[in-house]
């Protein structure tokens, strides 16, 4: 290859050796896989296969018209939220993500009654029905939602990982965002600002291929999302997102280098949605094969079952498990159907919170 | 028991669809995440996919039928353990093209008949959204169009993409840019087609990266093309509008005239359905108060045609605001090799004597519905569609209330700091002495957009509002 020749020239001094690509500074280590007890890889497999049957309960009652607008299913990228909010504390650590916020909030143990009415826009509904499908929250979880404009929760979880340090209460702030998000401007701009100020953040690219109808490849001249943070000194770990247990470990990794004050870090999880990008985008841009492939080969609750059985646990458990969580599931559906719209009256309320 | 297949929505606005195409067939089993049918929206093909285990026990429309309404049942499973035949038994009876049993057989010769909804109100999505979209789309015929020129049935959809084509194609210093706008072909499908005709030069996809491309085009409209930049929807064009205001629209002025911006932002502005407070908003007051920018807000599809060719071939930098839930409405307009419209002329929609209605966008149809309303009770209505924000053209709304001496204003956003609001201050600052009643605004509730249906509908404006104000205005 060319850039192998030696330069001709005389004056080059002989042996010099050349700079490391890399700086030489401090970077988290490999991650390792999770070695999880039977019990906590059930309780896995149990929020993984919630979030599944809510979302597959969610695309139907959009289909029968109880939920409208726009509804992103969070069908395939179970294992990336469960893996890392299974790392982190609830009510110490804050959560914020876009859109495609349900499975989020199912990992962080908010109770899908008040999801689902808040899907079909109800007043019991977890943001009173005024927000939908794109716009929950749960300050008591600290989860703060929930955002519709791509990228913008980037620079809200840096603000919140600023309040964290500011305040100094320990928490540190995981801030979800897709490959499509991470070609935003603020992104970058947040990437400095946390690495300067060292603040206690993980950025999580949950690189599920595509961006509405565009694959990574078209839309990124680096495809390699985990790097995106190294020009602002951000050290980046890509990881297998359809594998909950190496996200856990992985979560594991980000947790301690970021509580230990060494500032931000990045965490590319590979994944993938099998659904299209909301309920009406058609997905023609991939083929059914494509979706299939995945579905056989890198089912995260599949595999998950697979490392289950082999631990002894019998089908009969797995059966009924399942049965418990259709149970959920039918419960969260009726109740947000059967549960009354908001009272006209609250058209008007929370537009501000002081009277003036 | 049997589990009922219905017919789903696949869009927020979609009440009924094709069944084109079954993937499974009766005896099959099929579980979670299995695709069941290829099912025909108003937008597109969408694939139908199983949720529940178990095994197709009858399927009730055959595929190539149209028309089918959302929650029309379309199938039964049989869940396991349940034998297939006696899960069609439980079944509520009677219904067209329903067998006795579900035994694999001849499809009965009815197959075909227009299926019946399961229940006698097929589920639709509830939105206010929908009620904004006008009965009334027969305008009165534009000045400018000659006499006896022939006219085709276009949705508003194509009639942009038809300005952009047409004007690509005379000009190859256009180009569009945008997310989703080539291969995806749109996301609202308004840049269908063309990427086949005029290539990746030209159309052009990118990031998500509003900030970026917004200044990506404003510079190459400074270097001398003039670009087409679509934002996905106007809310996203809030991370570009510094680009918007401080380099495309002041760049004229700040270079003494020196350095143009021909440049077109376009998009859908205003409300959609239940999406929500941050897909929510119309933008049009916000651009209309920046001095050297265009605003344009078509509401027909001839307008919409019109009034694109004429910002793409203006030298300044324009602000052109569609609106999705117009996108598929049908319009006559003109054939004509090249028709294009004045920027800053407003349109009598509707000529009448007893009040002026002024809108733009959306409200032009509910204003239209409006006044075939109040003729019912003997008010005559004139509606005067702005189409241009900026520009305003203030001479044709008051030389309407010269003969009305009676004016509303209907805006499909929020009150303050409105258009309305700026109608009002024109009307008393230079028709004041025409004014028989106070000039009344009609708009959507001074709140963020709520999800709620309920709230929702509340929050929107409404044909119902705007007969009580019109009649307000007239003492009656
Ligand atoms: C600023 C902005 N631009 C565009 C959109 C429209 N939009 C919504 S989601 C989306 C794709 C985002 O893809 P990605 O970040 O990969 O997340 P994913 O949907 O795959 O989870 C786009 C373009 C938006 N909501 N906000
Ligand atoms: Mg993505």
């Amino acid at each position: 290859m060319a850039r192998a020749a030696k330069p001709k020239s005389a004056a080059a001094p002989a042996a010099k050796p050349a700079a490391p690509a890399v700086p030489n500074r401090e970077r988290p280590s490999d991650p390792v896989r999770y070695e999880a007890s039977k019990e906590e890889l059930l309780e896995f497999y149990r929020q993984m296969l919630l979030i599944r049957r809510f979302e597959e309960k969610a695309g139907q009652l959009y289909g029968l018209g109880l939920i409208g607008g726009f509804c992103h299913l969070y069908i395939g990228q179970e294992a990336v939220a469960v893996g890392i909010q299974s790392a982190l504390e609830v009510g110490k650590d804050s959560v914020i993500t876009g859109y495609r916020d349900h499975g989020h909030m199912l990992a962080y143990g908010i109770d899908p009654k008040v999801i689902m009415a808040e899907l079909t826009g109800r007043a019991a509904g977890i943001s009173r029905g005024k927000g939908g499908s794109m716009h929950m929250f749960s300050v008591e979880h600290k989860f703060f939602g929930g955002h519709g404009i791509v990228g913008a929760q980037v620079s809200l979880g840096t603000g919140l990982a600023f309040a964290h340090k500011y305040k100094g209460d320990g928490g540190i702030n995981v801030a979800y965002f897709g490959d499509g998000a991470a070609n935003q401007g603020q992104v970058y701009e947040s990437l400095n600002m946390a690495e300067l100020w060292k603040l206690p953040m993980i950025f999580v690219i949950e690189n599920n291929q595509y961006a509405m109808g565009t694959s990574v490849n078209r839309a990124s001249s680096e495809d390699q999302l985990y790097r995106r943070g190294e020009s602002f000194r951000v050290p980046g770990i890509q990881v297998d997102g359809m594998d909950v247990l190496a996200v856990r470990g992985a979560a594991e990794r980000a947790t301690e280098w970021v509580r230990a004050g060494k500032g931000p870090i990045v965490l590319e999880l590979k994944t993938y949605r099998y659904r299209g990008h909301s309920m009406s985008d058609p997905a023609k841009y991939r083929s059914r094969d494509e979706v299939q492939a995945v579905r056989d080969k890198s089912d995260p609750i599949e595999a998950a079952k697979r490392e289950l059985e082999a631990l002894g646990v019998g089908e009969d458990e797995l059966k009924a498990l399942d049965k418990e969580i259709r149970q959920i599931v039918t419960g969260a559906a009726d109740f947000a159907e059967e549960s009354p719209e908001p009272d006209l009256s609250d058209l008007h309320t929370d537009v501000l919170v002081g009277q003036y | 028991m049997a589990v009922e297949l219905k017919m789903p929505a696949l869009s927020p606005t979609m009440e009924e669809g094709t069944l084109a195409k079954w993937l499974v067939k009766e005896g099959d089993s099929v579980k979670s995440g299995d695709i069941l049918a290829e099912i025909e929206t108003d937008k597109a093909t969408m694939e139908f996919e199983a949720v529940d285990e178990g095994t197709i026990a009858q399927i009730m429309i055959a595929e190539g039928s149209e028309g089918v309404k959302v929650g029309t049942v379309i199938a039964l499973i049989a869940e396991d353990g349940e034998e297939a035949t006696t899960a069609t038994d439980s079944k509520p009876a009677e219904r067209a093209g329903d067998a006795a049993n579900a035994q694999p057989k001849e499809a009965p010769a009815d197959k075909n008949a227009p299926p019946i909804p399961e229940s006698a109100t097929p589920h639709k999505m509830e939105t206010g959204a929908r009620d904004l979209v006008a009965s009334v789309t027969a305008t009165t015929e534009d000045p400018e169009v000659p006499e006896g020129t022939a006219t085709a049935k276009t949705t508003v959809r194509e009639a942009l993409r038809d300005a952009m084509a047409e004007e690509m194609r005379a000009d190859d210093a256009v180009f569009v840019m945008g997310e989703e706008v080539a291969e995806y072909q749109g996301a609202y499908k308004v840049t269908q087609g063309l990427l086949d005709e005029f290539g990746p030069r030209r159309v052009i996809d990118t990031p998500i990266t509003e900030m970026g491309f917004a200044g990506v085009g404003a510079g190459a409209a400074m270097g001398g093309l003039k670009p087409i930049i679509e934002f996905m929807t106007f809310n996203f064009a809030m991370q570009a509008i510094d680009h918007i205001i401080n380099s495309a629209a002041k760049t004229n002025y700040m270079s003494g005239g020196q350095m143009r911006c021909p440049i077109v932002f376009r998009g859908p502005n205003g409300a959609a359905a239940r999406v929500g407070a941050q897909h929510s908003q119309n933008y049009g007051p916000w651009y209309a108060s920046v001095p050297g920018l265009i605003v344009i807000a078509p509401y027909s599809a001839a307008d919409a045609k019109g009034l694109l060719k004429a910002a793409i071939r203006s030298p300044d930098p324009v602000v052109f605001l569609e609106n999705e839930l117009l996108y598929g409405q049908s319009f006559e307009v003109p054939v004509l090799d090249d028709y294009v419209l004045p920027i800053g002329k407003a349109r009598i929609a509707r000529e009448g004597k007893d009040v002026t209605i002024v809108s733009y966008s959306i409200g032009v149809g509910v204003s239209l519905d409006a006044a075939a309303r109040l003729a019912d009770e003997g008010i005559d209505a004139e509606v005067i569609d702005l189409r241009t924000l900026r520009p305003l053209d203030t001479a044709t709304v008051l030389k309407s209330l010269g003969k009305t001496n009676r004016m509303i204003v209907v805006e499909e956003g929020w009150p303050t700091c409105s258009i309305a609001s700026e109608i009002a201050a024109v009307a008393m600052e230079q028709g004041f002495d025409d004014l028989d009643a106070p000039v009344l605004r009609v708009t959507n509730v001074d709140v963020p957009m709520p999800y709620a249906a309920n709230l929702e509908k509340a929050a929107l404006l409404k044909v119902d509002d705007v007969v009580a104000t019109a009649k307000k205005v007239c003492y009656r």
